[in-house]
């Protein structure tokens, strides 16, 4: 207990202090928090009328998040391959970080959930046990549960490493190894779950496709990577943390692959709605042309497309790839790109037209787009938080009293 | 986006408010009407953070899990907390589903004239939320004849009188699936089908997620995205647990055959209201009956019927 309080006090330390940029950055997060959670109030005391959706379009830019950010989750997978499984060098002192952005990512996922709800309070209906599950049959049951095993397990493992490292010993390997090797599957799961959500059901022609859980997999490579790629370069500029090029490099790499994938399989869904030409081209009609006079979504998918389509040119050149400054640009365009796809891009079409033919058009209203402000930042929050506890740790500036490296 | 647009689910403001004019007119004085106002308002007040109003609601079971005694509890708190709200002595029922009934719909695509009586007399008969949203559990779609594509299809006509020339109409409601992709949906079973066929909600166990509504192919679920605005002298108390009973916001609710009728024998409120014949209900169990008589009779079908879900809702030209 007297090593656990000495722990956090340490990290309460760690956390507390830190340079001026520092202090901007968490008081601005802490600011968009704020205005977040205060229009989050008066959704709780208006309901959800307060936000743009309607019986039309049930669900909006908070899902459309969530879908987002499993994606984000589900690439940190992407670093625990290289790094645990083929023991490649430069990304295995990092992957940790992957980890911790999955939680943080998992944590966002739940709060756009949970404040997408009509009765929040009544979450308990789901905690098997006290309520009721439909599982296995329902898909949303299936989502709960791996969502939240894959949450504990990114928090389980770095956590442990974390507290091994922090008394200047070794993981023991024999332990976390059935944990690593299981969370590759469980990252591959949370976004093939999260997509047969949408798949199940024929009442919307437009999720209905059996493409859309590859396609969510080869968009969630690109994403999470992009965000990982300029934290990274963030972090090594800030902390005394040691990230190789080769490492950044090697993960642009893997993202130009997986939007090259991505894109192909776009290029698949709308030749297969255009050319077979049936009442399920409709929704995709709204969504790349507009459909009687509705064209809401039109010039963000197209921006979509070409933000896309550029990242992915960069990103499979290897000079420009490794150019930091084109790097970059491409993971924004990306990270930007993605989050219109599978954000309003993926959700609203779903819902437009209605299954009995009406096209009305969603908007999101300032209370909803502060409300998702205010989840990122919080997200945010608890990424920096954890970094500002982790990079101590494995850089062995933080060590338990007595232990400290010189 | 206009401010019309946000008060609206799937109703057309106009008809909205033309229908309001109408009950004024029927209401002829018009101080009973501006006394209704004031209840009104004083009725629709936000219910502010929570809609719960004890930690005996808020710790309520499923109904499918109450046992006898507490579905009495149950009912009877209900039924003292909507007599208080409403000011009038509303019931509560759970009349259970009566042994081997089947219920079923039919109707006649030949005689519907698109008045959309049957629209009002269910938002009148259950309960619904009046206005910011108003919620209809029937949508009534004008189709051009020779066509039966939806996309094609109009539900805000509004043309002097009905039905119009060269046009023909198409009511739709909750079609009862036998297998209710909405009842698959529902992460915790607050909707299911009952023994009779009705597919139900527990307004108290259901957590908003919505993703029925996701699942429905007929846009047959509604949600309360506000405290549902019902004005107290239009309140209906004969009500049943499953069905009309008032509603809270962020909940999920739709056509129950009426089930408060129903299951006591009477016909559905848009059955009885339909000015043309053009609804009918019954067992299709019952060899009599009269949707048993259709079924084997009438060239009969079911819309959207290649998704498998096998409505219990017909549809025919009589």
């Amino acid at each position: 207990m007297a090593n656990f309080m000495e722990f956090f006090v340490g990290t309460v330390k760690l956390v507390f202090v830190g340079s001026k940029r520092y202090y901007a950055w968490m008081a601005f997060l802490i600011l968009l928090a704020a205005i977040g959670l205060t229009a989050w109030t008066q959704q709780l005391s208006d309901g959800l009328i307060v936000t743009g959706m309607r019986d039309p379009v049930s669900w909006g830019i908070y899902i459309g998040n969530f879908t987002f950010l499993v994606g984000v989750a589900a690439a940190a997978v992407l670093l625990v391959i290289p790094a645990y499984i083929y023991k490649w060098g430069p990304i295995k002192e990092i992957v940790l970080l992957g980890e911790l952005l999955a939680v943080s990512a998992i944590c966002m996922c739940l709060m756009f959930v949970t404040f997408d709800l009509g009765h929040p309070e009544r979450f308990w209906h789901l905690v098997p046990g006290l309520g009721i599950f439909n599982f296995p049959v329902s898909m949303l049951s299936w989502d709960v549960v791996v969502l939240n095993m894959y949450l504990a397990l990114n928090l389980c493992v770095p956590v442990y490493i974390l507290w091994k490292a922090y008394h200047n010993e070794h993981p023991n390997y024999k332990i976390l190894w059935p944990f690593i090797i299981f969370s590759v599957p469980a990252a591959v799961s949370i976004h093939t779950v999260t997509a047969f959500l949408y798949s199940a059901f024929p009442a919307r022609a437009f999720w209905n496709a059996s493409i859309l859980a590859p396609r969510f997999i080869a968009s969630a490579f690109c994403s999470g990577p992009s965000f990982i790629i300029i934290a990274f370069q963030i972090i090594r500029s800030t902390t005394k943390i040691k990230i190789k090029d080769e490492a950044i490099f090697k993960l642009g790499e893997i993202i130009a692959y997986a939007m090259g994938i991505n894109l192909f399989l776009l290029i698949s869904e709308v030749f297969k709605e255009y050319y077979s030409h049936t009442v399920h081209l409709a929704p995709m009609e709204y969504l790349f042309q507009g459909l009687h006079g509705h064209d809401g979504l039109v010039p963000l998918i197209w921006t979509a497309i070409a933000l896309n389509v550029t990242a992915f040119i960069i990103m499979i050149v290897p000079k420009l790839r490794k150019n930091f400054k084109f790097l970059n640009l491409a993971c924004v365009m990306m990270f930007i790109g993605v989050w219109i796809e599978k954000g309003p891009g993926l959700i609203i079409p779903g819902f437009t037209p209605t299954p009995l033919g009406e096209v009305w058009e969603y908007a999101p209203t300032t209370a909803e787009v502060l409300i998702s402000m205010g989840i990122w930042a919080i997200g945010l929050i608890i990424f920096t938080l954890l970094l500002k506890v982790a990079i101590p740790i494995e850089t062995g500036e933080f060590r338990k009293p007595g232990l400290e490296k010189k | 986006m206009s401010k019309d647009k946000k008060t609206v689910t799937t109703v057309n403001p106009r008809t909205a408010s033309r229908r309001k004019f109408m009950k004024g007119l029927a209401g002829t004085a018009i101080g009973a009407t501006l006394a209704g106002k004031a209840m009104a308002s004083a009725n629709s007040k936000k219910s502010g953070f929570l809609t719960i109003h004890s930690l005996e609601e808020y710790l309520q079971k499923n109904y499918r899990e109450m046992t006898k005694e507490e579905k009495a509890q149950v009912l009877a708190r209900m039924e003292k907390e909507y007599s208080e709200r409403y000011g009038k002595d509303v019931k509560v029922k759970d009349t259970e589903p009566i042994d081997g009934v089947k219920f079923t719909y039919a109707l006649d695509l030949n005689r519907c004239i698109g008045c959309r009586r049957c629209v009002y007399a269910c938002v009148d008969e259950n309960n619904q939320s009046r206005e910011n949203p108003q919620v209809h559990y029937i949508k009534v779609l004008q189709f051009e004849n020779g066509t039966m594509d939806f996309e094609e299809s109009n539900r805000y006509y509004d043309p002097e009188m009905v039905p119009e020339e060269g046009k023909y109409y198409m009511p739709v409601q909750c079609q009862h699936c036998e297998k209710a992709p909405c009842v698959k949906a529902c992460p915790i079973k607050a909707t299911w089908t009952e023994d009779d066929g009705i597919v139900v909600v527990d307004y108290n166990w259901c957590i908003g997620c919505r993703y029925c509504m996701a699942a429905c192919p007929y846009e047959g679920r509604s949600f309360n995205w506000g405290d549902p605005h019902l004005p107290a002298e239009e309140m209906n108390p004969n009500t049943h647990y499953l069905g009309n009973r008032p509603r809270m916001r962020g909940v999920v609710e739709k056509c129950t055959f009426c089930i408060q009728r129903s299951r006591e024998g009477r016909y559905p409120a848009c059955v009885e209201v339909c000015p043309v014949g053009a609804r009918k209900f019954g067992d299709m169990n019952d060899p009599t009956s009269e949707v048993r008589y259709i079924f084997e009779h009438k060239r009969v079908f079911r819309i959207k019927e290649d998704l498998l879900t096998e409505p219990k809702f017909f549809y025919f030209f009589g």
